[in-house]
């Protein structure tokens, strides 16, 4: 492949290319903890981030809330290094954002699932990224999709889909596991699964970022939330301070189902 | 990716096994389409490869091109009808020598109506001179071949430019024979055509022959083998080996023994028979 | 009228008689054109593929030249290729010149920029589903690839017919890198030219309707697969 051809959004990909060993050096023993500063995304002529800081603890859950556009999906992509911001850092304990994708995964909001069984997706990552592969049927089995290993991925339905493709991200055995308002569509019995099964990864040390819309499940599972309102942090606080009684006007407005712009 | 490089090994495996396959003792023959449309080929190539074992492959085009192609080394013999090509072609040093092989005819054929009236015509130039006045349409081969060398030399001969009528009543229709023959009866025009590829012609519709007979319509073919000083690469011991037997008594008899419907189309005349 | 009512009877028998010259020359036919389809299908994909997940300066440009050379005229190639393996060309020494390897070189010089083009195409389709979830697992650019190619298989297969129908059906190319030789290098297309120009109109016809039986079971088989994998979720 010629030097000069990137692949589409793979500008860093450079850094990702580097051998562990090589990269071992540069390498923090933590990601944590995360430091952000006057992270700013302009795209189109529109401003999407407009100078977030932010500075997020070692453990725990961070659930991020806000209305429609107020830039919760792209600051995922942000701090796990999809795109480049248009001013500011994200810092993982020092490292940018580019060179710590690899240390994390990211569950979408309509999972990408491989046209191919539901086994052969989980393979695929684990090998990938160089992992071992026996641990696939337990991975399964923890999603409860075990039954279902020779099926198509593609004829699952939406809770199944969302466990596979949230199995697929801990196979990769993340520091950092973002989610992306993962449970938007699916029935109460497998937003409980999805739910516990993250509820376990985080027991396990796993740094949880989750985007949501559901107040009762920001409340389920949230140590801290951060409320973004027009491409800025409105309020950053722990999850008992915050339910009961936000301090910014548009938290409470969001909260009390009042529509703000 | 391994996948592609599996395919892509087999494929050219498919395709080296073909080329080795053109490997055995084979020549390939530079000629032209009413040779090979007559059906000529069909009927001498199983009885000469029987005797010989040597392969005869024969490429059909018009004698221009396969003049062109032999001076490229892009075959070992070369067997045409234009004699003033030929001569300068083993004068450029691209053939050892040329001799005459075998003869046959060419005939001007057309429509039941005759609307030039030239039926029955015995002068050929007499006869384009008819169509030209009167606007009857003629087809062209319009592609340099043997036979449009010699309709062209026929037109000269009798004072006639055709092709400042091109398009109106003189159509160039730049194909091989047999196209040109689809051609000239699908738009009821005059053809000139030899009269091997005619008689074995297929899509004769209502077209006879109107003009014969005149001895400059005499068509006469010679075989030339390529000279290896310019194509090393030639096999020329068996073009030589297939040349020799073609104008030795045997080879000349099975030309003559050639017919369709009854009718003989080359009459050989190599030297000495 | 007549030719026509001639020509299905006449390849019937045709087909029935089990006559070798036509068995020879479909499989020829078939032997030619599938290795070219292989063949550029192995260029073709990965090129396609590498533009479809590429951004560079000048990809624009790349991809009307990709475009455009879909529409490559078969006799242009045919000369190319003719002028290139002719004895006094630059891979005279190969002999390739009237050999079934020269067609099938031929043939996939014709039918490559319509498989890279087509295929960039649908992957790119693909890789915009596909483009988040590969940067999160840190894919290198040749494992997005090979997983573009092979989850697009079933896709990539239209491409692949697409391809193979415009080698069978050709004719310019092969009739002069061929030489349309009896029992070497002649194939469908070239025999009803032939067939053609000896006036036998009937015959070439038959001899057009067994090709076109022949394209249409190459169809029949891939539409088949496809539908397979259109049922277990996977096209």
């Amino acid at each position: 492949m010629p030097e000069d051809v990137s692949v589409t959004g793979l500008g860093m990909s450079d850094a990702l290319a580097l051998p562990p060993a090589h990269a071992a050096a540069a390498r923090p023993a933590s990601l944590l903890p995360l430091q952000v500063s006057g992270l700013r995304l302009e795209a189109g002529g529109a401003v999407l981030l407009d100078g977030v800081d932010l500075a997020l603890a070692p453990a725990g859950c961070t659930v991020i809330m806000g209305p429609n556009g107020a830039g919760k999906s792209i600051l995922l992509k942000l701090l796990h290094g999809l795109i480049a911001p248009s001013a500011g850092r994200v810092s993982w304990n020092g490292l940018d954002a580019a060179r710590a994708t690899a240390r994390q995964a990211l569950v979408f909001q309509k999972p990408v699932l491989l046209r191919r069984s539901v086994a052969a997706n989980l393979d695929f990552v684990l090998k990938a990224r160089g992992r071992d592969r026996s641990r696939r049927d337990e991975l399964l089995a923890d999603v409860g999709l075990l039954a279902k290993a020779r099926q198509p991925a593609r004829l699952l339905s939406g809770g199944e889909a969302q466990r596979l493709a949230l199995a697929r991200a801990l196979a990769t055995g993340p520091e950092v596991l973002f989610l992306d308002e993962p449970t938007a569509s699916l029935d109460p019995a497998s937003v409980l699964v999805i739910e516990r099964i993250v509820g376990e990864a985080r027991a396990r040390g796993t740094r949880i970022i989750f985007v949501t819309h559901d107040i009762g499940q920001a409340r389920r599972i949230a140590d801290e939330v951060v409320f973004l309102h027009r491409g800025r942090v409105a309020e950053h606080a722990a999850a008992a301070d915050f339910f009961p009684e936000p301090r910014s006007q548009a938290a409470r407005d969001y909260l009390a189902g009042r529509i703000i712009l | 990716m391994a996948i592609f490089r599996i395919t892509a090994a087999a494929a050219l495996s498919l395709g080296l096994a073909a080329a080795a396959q053109a490997d055995d003792v084979s020549i390939i023959v530079q000629s032209t389409t009413s040779t090979a449309n007559s059906g000529l080929y069909d009927y001498l190539l199983p009885i000469y490869s029987g005797e010989s074992g040597i392969e005869v492959h024969v490429v059909a085009v018009g004698t221009g091109q396969a003049i062109r192609n032999a001076e490229n080394c892009d075959g070992d013999l070369l067997l045409v009808h234009a004699k003033p090509a030929e001569e300068k072609f083993v004068a450029a040093g691209y053939g050892t020598k040329r001799t005459d092989l075998m003869y046959n005819d060419f005939v001007i054929v057309g429509p039941e109506g005759d609307p030039a009236g030239v039926a029955g015509m015995t002068d050929a130039e007499a006869a384009l001179e008819k169509i030209a006045a009167s606007g009857a349409l003629f087809a062209s081969r319009g592609d340099d071949s043997g036979t449009h060398k010699k309709e062209v030399a026929l037109w000269k001969a009798a004072g006639i430019d055709p092709t400042a009528a091109s398009g109106d009543w003189y159509r160039e229709t730049g194909s091989g024979m047999g196209a040109t023959l689809n051609a000239g009866i699908g738009m009821g025009a005059y053809v000139l055509t030899d009269r091997a590829t005619w008689i074995s012609f297929g899509n004769k519709q209502d077209y006879a022959v109107e003009v014969q007979g005149d001895a400059d319509l005499f068509n006469q073919y010679g075989v030339i083998p390529v000279n290896p000083e310019k194509c090393p690469s030639a096999n020329i011991a068996a073009a030589q080996d297939f040349a020799g037997w073609l104008l030795s008594p045997e080879g000349q008899r099975t030309i003559a023994a050639y017919q369709v419907d009854g009718q003989q189309l080359f009459f050989p005349n190599a030297p000495g028979n | 009228m007549q030719n026509i009512a001639e020509a299905f009877g006449l390849a019937l028998s045709l087909v029935l008689s089990g006559e070798a010259d036509l068995y020879e020359i479909v499989g020829l036919s078939l032997r030619v054109s599938l290795s070219a389809t292989l063949l550029a299908s192995a260029i073709g994909l990965p090129v396609g593929a590498l533009v479809a997940v590429s951004r560079f300066r000048g990809r624009g440009l790349v991809l009307v030249v990709m475009n455009a050379l879909m529409g490559l005229p078969p006799v242009v190639v045919g000369l190319l290729v003719y002028l290139s393996l002719s004895r006094s060309g630059p891979l005279g020494f190969l002999g390739l010149l009237y050999t079934p390897g020269a067609m099938i070189l031929a043939q996939t010089i014709l039918i490559v920029p319509i498989v890279a083009a087509l295929s960039r195409q649908v992957l790119e389709d693909l890789h915009a589903e596909y483009a988040d979830q590969f940067r999160s697992l840190c894919l290198s650019p040749r494992q997005s690839i090979a997983t573009l190619l092979w989850d697009g298989r079933y896709a990539l297969l239209t491409v692949w017919l697409a391809g193979f129908g415009r080698a069978i059906a050709e004719v310019g190319a092969v009739i002069i890198v061929g030489g349309n030789i009896d029992h070497l290098t002649r194939v469908m297309t070239t025999a009803i030219a032939l067939e053609t120009s000896k006036g036998d109109l009937a015959l070439a016809l038959a001899l057009g309707i067994v090709l076109l039986v022949l394209a249409l079971g190459v169809n029949a088989a891939v539409q088949a697969l496809r539908l397979t994998a259109a049922r277990q979720a996977h096209a």
